[in-house]
């Protein structure tokens, strides 16, 4: 069964008195457990794309499935639920808070939406900094720490309150290539151990065959129906 | 609720400089605000206890049209033994009186046989007069200060009057008065006392025993000028005096109104004027107050919420819900107002105890040498200090509602 499923999808923003499509009716399905990358140039319609899956953002007409829920029936307060409890993000520019430690950064989602108890949420993040490699690190504050380690904080963030899905705009943007793909990896790796489905958009040709389904998106429309790597 | 006020310390720890400075402000105010309160306060309780303790009680009752009149002590607007009589009877019914005392008052000349000056007299009942007017035996500065203020045959004159006749202790004077038929009588006294000053009405009569004042006006029934109250409870006055005026609305004149009127202290002294002031003052400084920390605390907020635009973005992001990053906000207005509102108190507790320990003097009209003791309620700190809060949150209100309300696309996109 398909985790996210979208159906004659369309997008229009309106500025001024233009209406911009965005994204024009694209039919697409994302399988739970899957590796998915939407790639094309700046312009494309692959961040709001994304905004949309990740419920942060309504469609203007189509319908989008995200885990069996119409996005669209989803006011602020429910889609704000929803996300905290079944989606993960990772941004372009980690967009830690720079005032908690890398410790407190993972521990958020679960200190601040889910609210779990202490403990429970201490052995969890701790969990987490292992499995991304940042328990030595955990103490330190994200000014304190270089790129790629701010985005494998992000990763473990992202997945620290156990989420189906993990969405990631440009997630290896701001890296060198070595530490983009070791990022990749990681979220590959986490794929593997968390079952989580990753989603991810990249305009970089070389990171886009990490994927294991990529669809491309091209002015707002796919040109191919998720071509398996 | 621990959480979010743990993250909302940490926020305001990001910008440490302006932090203090909003928390300097709002302690600035806090402290001017307490100082004031109390100095003035203080102040103020001494004005009134001068007034009331040493000269007019908490009310009086006078005959109808007296106290319009009250500049020329008019004779024929003194209470009959009939009124004197029924506003006892409902003083004595009245729970909520102390005492009270009967005078007769008059203006007169004063004569030390070499020079002869005008004299304001009020004649007393010695024992009465040291019950309603507790302080008036502590204003003798030459004379015997413990038994009674004045004796039959005897005077209590002011210092300015005694300075200015060269009237000593013990020497023999002679005060004429006209009575209410237009005959002039005389009569001689011997100096008792001298009395400090004060400021207010009354403040530079002379004293002498209500007999001699009867026997001097040549009275053929024991008429009194009016009746100074004094109250058990100083601020029950107004609903006391409200129930003496209607215990005395069954005597009534020729035209059928009221014979007598009940004033209190603050219609009798201008220096009421003074202590309304003083009362409008505070107002102000609490508004100033109000004014002071809620455009410090918005001002930090509202920069707050700029600067985290994206911040804000990302928690909304991850699912933080609106009323949560409502929450995050408040408690920052929140901490700046606990803190500077516990700072304040507690620098404005230090300079109180500090004023009193220093006890500085300061002169009141006639009197020098009164020294400045502030005090403030517990009430009034309690009252100022939830003020703050209330008002830093309040300042908080609109620029975390606008943090829970923000679009977190737009907000990720902020650069």
């Amino acid at each position: 069964m398909s985790l996210v499923h979208a159906s004659n999808l369309t997008k229009t923003y309106r500025v001024g008195d233009i209406d911009v499509p965005a994204i024009k009716g694209i039919d697409f399905a994302i399988d739970a457990g899957s590796f998915v990358a939407f790639v094309g140039p700046s312009g494309s319609g692959k961040s709001t794309l994304l905004n949309m899956v990740g419920c942060l953002d309504h469609p203007t007409s189509g319908t989008l499935r995200v885990l069996d829920t119409d996005i669209a029936t989803l006011d602020r307060r429910a889609a704000a639920r929803f996300r905290g409890e079944h989606i993960g993000f990772v941004f372009q520019d980690f967009n830690l808070i720079p005032v908690l430690t890398v410790f407190e950064n993972v521990e958020y989602p679960l200190r601040m939406v889910q609210k779990w108890p202490a403990e429970k949420r201490r052995a969890q993040v701790t969990r987490m900094l292992a499995a991304v490699g940042m328990a030595d690190q955990a103490d330190k504050r994200p000014d304190q720490i270089s790129g790629g380690q701010k985005q494998r904080v992000a990763v473990a963030r992202a997945l620290v309150s156990r989420p189906k899905l993990v969405l990631a705009d440009e997630p290896t943007a701001n890296l060198d290539h070595d530490t983009a793909y070791r990022v990749l990896e990681l979220m590959k790796k986490m794929r593997d151990e968390f079952k989580t489905t990753f989603v991810f958009s990249t305009h970089d040709p070389k990171i886009m065959g990490e994927a294991e389904t990529t669809f491309t998106l091209e002015d707002g429309r796919l040109a191919n129906g998720g071509s398996h790597v | 609720m621990f959480d979010i006020l743990d993250i909302a310390s940490r926020n305001l720890l990001r910008y440490r400089r302006r932090s203090l400075l909003t928390l300097l402000l709002i302690v600035i105010g806090m402290v001017a605000v307490l100082l004031f309160i109390a100095i003035a306060g203080s102040f103020k309780s001494m004005m009134v206890g001068q007034i009331t303790d040493s000269i007019l009680g908490h009310s009086q009752v006078h005959r109808k049209g007296y106290v319009a009149s009250i500049d020329s002590l008019p004779l024929n607007l003194n209470m009959k033994p009939q009124m004197v009589a029924k506003t006892e009877e409902a003083l004595k019914a009245n729970p909520a009186v102390e005492t009270w005392s009967p005078r007769v008052k008059f203006g007169g000349m004063y004569s030390n046989f070499a020079e002869t000056t005008s004299i304001r007299v009020t004649g007393i009942d010695p024992a009465r007069e040291a019950a309603t007017v507790p302080m008036l035996q502590g204003r003798m500065v030459e004379g015997p200060k413990d038994g009674a203020l004045v004796e039959k045959g005897q005077i209590v004159i002011p210092l300015l009057l005694s300075r200015g006749m060269k009237t000593k202790v013990g020497d023999t004077v002679v005060v004429v008065a006209t009575n209410r038929d237009g005959s002039v009588n005389g009569k001689t006294f011997v100096v008792r006392g001298i009395l400090e000053s004060i400021s207010g009405p009354s403040g530079r009569d002379g004293y002498i025993h209500i007999d001699d004042a009867r026997e001097l006006l040549r009275m053929t029934e024991p008429e009194v000028s009016e009746i100074a109250i004094r109250l058990k409870d100083f601020s029950r006055l107004d609903p006391t005096s409200r129930q003496i005026r209607t215990a005395l609305e069954g005597l009534t004149n020729k035209e059928g109104k009221p014979a007598l009127e009940v004033h209190t202290w603050d219609q009798l002294s201008p220096f009421a004027t003074l202590a309304r002031m003083i009362d409008m003052l505070t107002l102000f400084i609490k508004i100033m107050l109000v004014s002071i920390v809620l455009v410090a605390v918005m001002n930090v907020m509202i920069m707050a919420v700029f600067e985290r635009i994206r911040e804000i973005g990302t928690i909304a992001a991850i699912g933080t819900p609106p009323s949560r990053i409502l929450s995050l906000f408040l408690a920052e207005g929140l901490m700046l107002g606990v803190v500077g509102t516990v700072t304040g108190t507690a620098l404005s507790l230090a300079a109180i105890f500090g004023i009193n320990l220093w006890s500085p003097t300061f002169a009141f009209g006639q009197q020098q040498n009164l020294v400045m003791a502030p005090t403030i309620a517990g009430g009034d700190v309690l009252t100022i200090a939830a003020m703050v809060v209330v008002v830093a949150v309040v300042a908080s209100l609109q620029p975390a509602w606008k943090a829970s309300r923000m679009d977190p696309i737009s907000a990720l996109r902020h650069v």
